[in-house]
């Protein structure tokens, strides 16, 4: 009698857990990014009734590029973010890549060279990172904190304190990679396009992103079921910091000139775009998308307070108000959901 | 035979006895109680048994093979699984993905291997409604009672249908309709013929399913019987001290 009820139950419970599964639209709309795109689209529905410019391709075409650097940088910080750590040293990190960029292409190496030496650089900086912070357990904030203040020194003793604008005889196919588009979309938006794919897909169908937010999630369970957690944390933030490397080589091809000062107080904008599209700094969650879709919002406020005549002086203001409503946002949700 | 045998299992942590030769027996479809003071060497004696440290001395005896683990992945493999007293499980994960942790299922597309997330649903909710438990694959961790982790936890047990299972403590943090549904997921685990070993300080839980109870006493039992054959007094007194040895 008594099993007889709990078969029926449990059949009851998978006949509802299979309903859940097609209602995926509500746990959509349970995360922040869905959120966040919203009040884009709302701002964005404002703006094109306020100025009419805002609509027009060449705008879009520049917000789009302009944020494109710092969604691809925001997908590897969601990374560590997701294992409750933080990396302060990114912004640092693009003027050192960029940096030395510069100097492998002005003395007349090819691009590829190029290339390989900006992401040699940034996975060698990451890679120090996560040793220190996985097999040495130190605290993220003050290890990457270090790196900030080494990288940024790194990169100003190597360039001699001086501009770079020449690159050699790759100059143009570098300067077309960041600055020119493709099917009328800027380069370094296909990149971050791409790149987000392939970090939904590494969230959701790899081991490795399983594993990541189970780390995330609890340190000790994720040891215990035998992952090898050290190795996790150390990939996050070689990855976090190959995805600065990426940005700055994009951003200097763009700009046509690169100086020490690259980037410099981006960590911050990174950080913040990341949180805005619903990373969890105490670790165990964050979106693919919501990258991108943080990153956006933040352009996109800089974007209409200029079009809106609005000193622009006040953009780290609203991108200040933005971070902490998100926070607060979900710390509503998180007591709505116990 | 029995499934599990300690002989004369010491440990000793620097000049502290944690152990001093412990023999104990499991056999198949057993459910032994493992009981004991604060201090009296039970979660020493899971440790070793789940390969977190080896003995000082003493041997393993599983099925007849004398075993040395020196990591809890190398007693995982030779059939001994461990259901940890905090449960170890990852609040931001859905029930499926704790119960496959670290044991992802993958499927292959040509170079590429990625998350069998239907096959680790389905899997999981047959390893549920065989212990019987509403607890649903796709729920996250966080929003599920006490009892419902448990069931996870335990679920994770059955993926290499293990000969032993150890249980550190299941109905110390739950509820007590909870309990009663963990005491449960034991009498399954016991039906499906795995040895049990629980440790536990309720002494409620310990004559509700187990077939025999062991006590330590500073590091050596004291007591080894069928719990047909004693009471919840005797066990006490022996816990404690009061009766000496039985």
């Amino acid at each position: 009698m008594t099993s007889e009820t709990n078969i029926s139950h449990a059949e009851i419970d998978e006949s509802i857990s299979s309903r859940r599964e097609l209602t995926g639209i509500q746990s959509m709309i349970r995360t922040q990014p869905f959120w966040v795109f919203i009040a884009i689209v709302a701002i964005g529905v404002v703006m094109s009734v306020i100025s009419d410019v805002f609509f027009t391709e060449r705008n879009l075409f520049n917000i789009t590029r302009n944020f494109a650097f710092f969604g691809i940088m925001a997908l590897g910080m969601s990374a560590v973010i997701v294992t409750a750590g933080i990396d302060l040293s990114v912004g640092s990190l693009m003027g050192l890549t960029g940096i030395v960029t510069g100097l492998v292409m002005q003395a007349g190496y090819p691009v590829v060279l190029g290339f390989i030496a900006c992401m040699g650089t940034a996975a060698l900086v990451g890679l120090v990172n996560g040793v220190l912070i996985a097999y040495l357990r130190m605290a993220p904030f003050v290890v990457t904190l270090g790196m900030l203040a080494i990288a940024r020194s790194i990169a100003m003793v190597v360039s001699n304190n001086k501009m770079i604008y020449q690159f050699g005889p790759d100059q143009d196919l570098f300067e077309w990679i960041g600055g020119e588009s493709v099917f009328g979309v800027p380069n370094p938006v296909w990149v971050m396009v791409i790149l987000t794919g392939v970090f939904w897909i590494a969230y959701r169908y790899s081991t490795w992103g399983r594993w990541v937010f189970a780390v995330g999630g609890n340190k000790d369970a994720a040891k215990l079921s035998g992952i090898p957690v050290e190795k996790v944390i150390v990939s996050v933030y070689v990855i976090c910091s190959s995805c600065a490397g990426l940005a700055a080589f994009l951003m200097v091809g763009w700009f046509g000139s690169v100086t020490n000062a690259l980037g410099l107080t981006y960590e911050l904008n990174v950080i913040a775009a990341t949180v805005i599209g619903g990373a969890n700094l105490m670790g165990g969650v964050a979106y693919a998308l919501g990258a991108p879709i943080g990153a956006a919002l933040m352009e996109l406020i800089r974007n209409s307070l200029l079009l809106a005549g609005i000193d622009a002086l006040w953009q780290q203001f609203f991108v200040g108000l933005f971070l902490i409503l998100a926070v607060l946002l979900e710390q509503i949700r998180n007591r709505g959901g116990s | 035979m029995p499934a599990l045998k300690l002989r004369g299992v010491s440990k000793n942590f620097g000049a502290i006895v944690a152990l001093s030769n412990v023999d104990i027996e499991i056999e198949m479809g057993e459910v032994v109680g493992l009981m004991g003071d604060n201090g009296a060497g039970k979660s020493t004696l899971m440790k070793i048994v789940a390969g977190n440290f080896p003995p000082t001395s003493g041997s393993i005896v599983l099925d007849g093979e004398e075993v040395h683990f020196t990591k809890p992945i190398e007693a995982r493999r030779k059939g001994i699984e461990i259901v940890y007293q905090d449960l170890a499980l990852c609040d931001n994960l859905t029930a499926a993905a704790n119960v496959f942790l670290g044991r992802e299922k993958r499927k292959r597309i040509g170079p590429f291997r990625y998350l069998d997330h239907s096959a680790m649903f389905r899997h999981a909710a047959e390893l549920f409604r065989e212990l019987k438990s509403e607890t649903r694959p796709r729920d996250l961790v966080r929003q599920m009672s006490g009892g419902q982790r448990q069931a996870v936890a335990i679920a994770r047990t059955r993926l290499s249908d293990p000969k032993i299972v150890l249980m550190d403590e299941p109905t110390a943090a739950i509820s007590v309709r909870q309990v009663a549904e963990v005491l449960e997921l034991i009498r399954r685990l016991k039906e499906s013929n795995h040895g049990v070993v629980l440790v536990s300080h309720r002494m409620p839980d310990v004559f509700a399913v187990c077939d025999r109870v062991a006590v330590l006493r500073r590091g050596s039992k004291v007591a080894d019987k069928e719990i047909a054959k004693t009471s919840p007094e005797e066990v006490t007194g022996l816990i404690t001290g009061a009766i000496g040895s039985a």
